[in-house]
C-alpha cells in the first residue's frame, strides 16, 4: 500500500504541471475578457474627472452623479417593473407547460414540446421586429384579441405606458421557448417508480404534478429564476430598437444598460457608464454568488 | 429502471386512463393547443410575410399565401440596400460566430478536461470564477470592454466581436462536468502506466469520447454568438462590419419600414423585406433547434442532474 502511494505521488505531481498547460489558454481569456474589464470598470467608476483643475482623483463621485441623475431611477424602476411583469409569469409558464406535457406522454405531446420550443429561436433584434408587427392590430393575427382589449390603432400600442408589459411579452415568449425543454429534461429525470407508486396510492395528476414532480424539480426552478434574472436586469436590444422605430415610446435611458450606453457614446463620460455596468454587475454577481453557495447545483462529486 | 419496463409501465398507465376522457384531459389539450397556436402563429405570419407586398400585408388575412414570385422581389430589394451589405452580414455572422466557437472549443475542452481531471492549485476558485462569470450575462460587461478593446485600438474589427465572444465559461462548466462524470478513470490509469503522455492520454482517449460535449458546447456557443447584438452594436461602427442581428436592427431602426408613418422612404425597403430578414435570421437558429433538441436535453442533463 505504501509502495502504491509512493508510486502515486511523483505522477500526481506530473499531472498537475499539465493542467495548468491545459487550463492556460482559457485562463488567457477569462483574465482578459473576464476580470480585466471588471477590474477595469471598476477601477473608471472610482475616477473622477474634475474639471477645475483638468485632473482626476479617486473618488465616489461618478457614484453619485449617476445616483442624482434624472434618468437613473426610472431606468431602475423601468427595470424592476420589468422583471416583475416577466419573471413571475414566465416561472410559472415553463412549469405549468412542462407540467402539462409530462403529465401524459404521446406522440402529440412530442410534437407540442417541439412548438414550444420554436420561439426560443427568436431573440433580440429578430424579437422586436416579430413583435412589433404582432402587436400592431392592422397587421396582427391576433388583431380580434387587440381590438377586444380597445386597442384598436397601432399608434395606441406602442405608449410608454404598455412598454414594460410589450418587453414582458416578448422576453416571456422567448425565455418559454428556451426553458421548457430543460424544464421537460428534468422531469424525465424522475423516476417512473416513484409516479407509478403515487398513482397507485390514489395519487391523482394534479397532486402528482404539485406534490411529487414540482418538489423534485426545484433547483432548475431556482437556476432558472437566477438565470433570468441577471440576464433581464441587462435589458437593452428591445427597448433601444423600439424607441428608434416609433421615436416616441421609450426613451434612449429607458434601460439601466441603455443608460451606461447613453452616458458612454452620447455624453462621453465614461466614468459615468463604467459605474452603470458595476452596478449591474454586481446585481448579477449578487444573484451567481446566491445560486452557487446557496445550492448544491454546481457541487461535483469531486468537492465533496 | 430499463427501457422495456420503462415502456411497460407506460402503456399499463396510458391503458388505465385511456378509458376515460375526462373534463380534465379535455381541458389539458385545449391548453396545449392553445398554447401551440400562440408559439406557431408568429413564427408563421414572418414566414408568410415576405410572400406578400406591403399593401396585402395589411389588406388580406394576417396568415394568406401570397405568392413566390413576391418572395424573389422582397429579395432584391433587400440585396439592394446598400448595394448587397445583407450579403456581408450573413458572411460576417458566419466569420464572427465560427471564429468564436472555434476558440471557445479548443479552450473549453482543453479546461473543463483539466479541471475535471487535474488538481492543480486553485482549481476551486477557477471554478467559482468561471461559475460566476458563466451566470453574469456577457451584456453586464459590454460598456467595460469596449473601452478596454479601445485602448489596443481594435474596436470596429472582427477580433474586437470574435475574442471576446469566443470567452464562453458555460462551455468549460459543461466539459468539467461531461469529463468529471464520464471518463472512465481504470482506462485513464492504464494508459498512464503504458507510459502514454497526458497530451497522448487527453488526444486519444479523453477526446474520442467527448463527441457529445463537442457537439453541445458547438450548439450553445453557435446560438449565443449568432444572435449576439448588444456586443457587436458597441464595437462594430461601420456598417460593413455588422453581424446579421445589427444588421436587422440597423434596417428597421434606419428605415421606415416598419413606421411609414415618421415619414417616406426612397428605399423599397417594407415591412416583407424586413420580413425577410428576419426569416433569414431566425431560420438557420430554429433549423439547428429542430434537429438538436433531442440530443440537447439528455446531454445538458446528464452531467447536470448526477446525484
Amino acid at each position: 500500500m505504501v509502495n502504491r502511494l509512493a508510486a502515486l505521488a511523483p505522477r500526481r505531481r506530473r499531472s498537475d504541471a499539465h493542467g495548468w498547460w491545459f487550463l492556460a489558454p482559457y485562463l488567457v481569456l477569462l483574465l482578459v475578457f473576464g476580470l480585466l474589464p471588471t477590474g477595469y470598470a471598476i477601477y473608471d467608476s472610482f475616477v473622477v474627472d474634475s474639471a477645475a483643475t483638468a485632473g482626476s482623483s479617486l473618488g465616489t463621485g461618478n457614484y453619485q452623479n449617476v445616483f442624482a441623475d434624472f434618468r437613473f431611477l426610472p431606468a431602475l424602476a423601468h427595470v424592476g417593473m420589468f422583471l416583475l411583469l416577466w419573471l413571475p409569469p414566465m416561472v410559472i409558464g415553463v412549469l405549468f407547460f412542462a407540467l402539462l406535457l409530462h403529465d401524459r406522454v404521446s406522440r402529440v405531446t412530442g410534437a407540442m414540446r417541439l412548438i414550444f420550443f420554436l420561439p426560443g429561436a427568436v431573440t433580440g433584434s429578430a424579437s422586436v421586429l416579430l413583435w412589433y408587427c404582432m402587436l400592431q392590430p392592422s397587421l396582427s393575427p391576433f388583431a380580434p384579441m387587440l381590438k377586444a382589449m380597445g386597442l384598436t390603432s397601432d399608434a395606441e400600442v406602442f405608449q410608454d405606458g404598455n412598454l414594460t408589459l410589450i418587453f414582458a411579452i416578448m422576453a416571456f415568449t422567448t425565455g418559454v421557448g428556451q426553458w421548457i425543454v430543460i424544464m421537460y429534461g428534468a422531469l424525465q429525470n424522475i423516476s417512473d417508480e416513484v409516479l407509478e407508486a403515487a398513482a397507485l396510492d390514489g395519487c391523482g395528476p394534479v397532486r402528482r404534478a404539485l406534490l411529487i414532480k414540482l418538489p423534485m424539480v426545484t433547483k432548475y426552478v431556482l437556476y432558472m429564476v437566477i438565470l433570468s434574472f441577471a440576464a433581464g436586469v441587462q435589458i437593452f436590444v428591445e427597448p433601444q430598437l423600439i424607441y428608434q422605430i416609433t421615436r416616441s415610446a421609450g426613451s434612449p435611458w429607458w434601460s439601466l444598460n441603455q443608460f451606461g450606453y447613453a452616458l458612454a457614446f452620447q455624453s462621453g463620460d465614461f466614468g459615468g457608464a463604467a459605474t452603470v455596468s458595476v452596478i449591474l454587475l454586481a446585481i448579477s454577481t449578487l444573484a451567481a454568488l446566491l445560486l452557487i453557495f446557496r445550492t448544491d447545483f454546481f457541487s461535483t462529486e469531486m468537492d465533496r | 429502471m430499463t427501457t422495456a419496463s420503462a415502456e411497460h409501465a407506460a402503456g399499463r398507465r396510458r391503458r388505465s386512463r385511456s378509458k376515460r376522457w375526462t373534463l380534465g384531459r379535455t381541458l389539458r389539450c385545449v391548453i396545449l393547443l392553445g398554447f401551440a397556436v400562440y408559439c406557431l402563429i408568429p413564427l408563421l405570419w414572418l414566414l408568410l410575410a415576405p410572400t406578400k407586398t406591403d399593401a396585402q400585408l395589411v389588406g388580406d388575412h394576417p396568415l394568406s399565401f401570397g405568392s413566390l414570385d413576391q418572395v424573389a422581389t422582397a429579395w432584391h430589394h433587400l440585396i439592394a440596400y446598400d448595394s448587397g451589405v445583407i450579403y456581408q452580414w450573413l458572411v460576417n455572422s458566419v466569420l464572427y460566430s465560427a471564429g468564436s466557437l472555434v476558440i471557445t472549443l479548443a479552450t473549453s475542452v482543453l479546461a473543463g478536461y483539466a479541471l475535471a481531471t487535474t488538481r492543480v492549485r486553485g482549481r476551486r476558485l477557477i471554478l467559482v470564477l468561471t461559475l460566476i462569470a458563466m451566470i453574469v450575462p456577457p451584456t453586464a460587461l459590454v460598456l467595460p470592454l469596449f473601452l478596454e478593446i479601445n485602448a489596443v485600438h481594435l474596436t470596429n474589427t472582427a477580433m474586437s466581436v470574435i475574442l471576446p465572444g469566443a470567452f464562453y465559461p458555460f462551455g468549460v462548466y459543461l466539459a468539467f462536468i461531461y469529463f468529471s462524470t464520464s471518463l472512465p478513470r481504470e482506462l485513464m490509469e492504464s494508459a498512464r502506466l503504458d507510459g502514454a503522455t497526458e497530451i497522448r492520454l487527453f488526444w486519444s482517449i479523453a477526446l474520442p469520447l467527448a463527441k457529445p460535449l463537442v457537439g453541445l458546447i458547438a450548439f450553445f456557443g453557435f446560438v449565443a454568438n449568432w444572435n449576439n447584438y448588444f456586443l457587436p452594436y458597441v464595437m462594430l461602427s461601420e456598417q460593413e462590419m455588422f453581424n446579421l442581428p445589427v444588421g436587422l436592427g440597423a434596417v428597421i431602426s434606419g428605415t421606415p419600414a416598419l413606421n411609414p408613418a415618421i415619414g417616406g422612404s426612397q428605399l423599397p425597403i417594407t415591412r416583407p423585406e424586413v420580413a425577410l430578414a428576419g426569416v433569414i435570421v431566425v431560420l438557420p437558429i430554429a433549423v439547428i433547434f429542430l434537429l438538436c433538441q433531442r440530443y440537447l436535453v439528455r446531454g445538458i442533463l446528464a452531467g447536470s442532474v448526477k446525484s
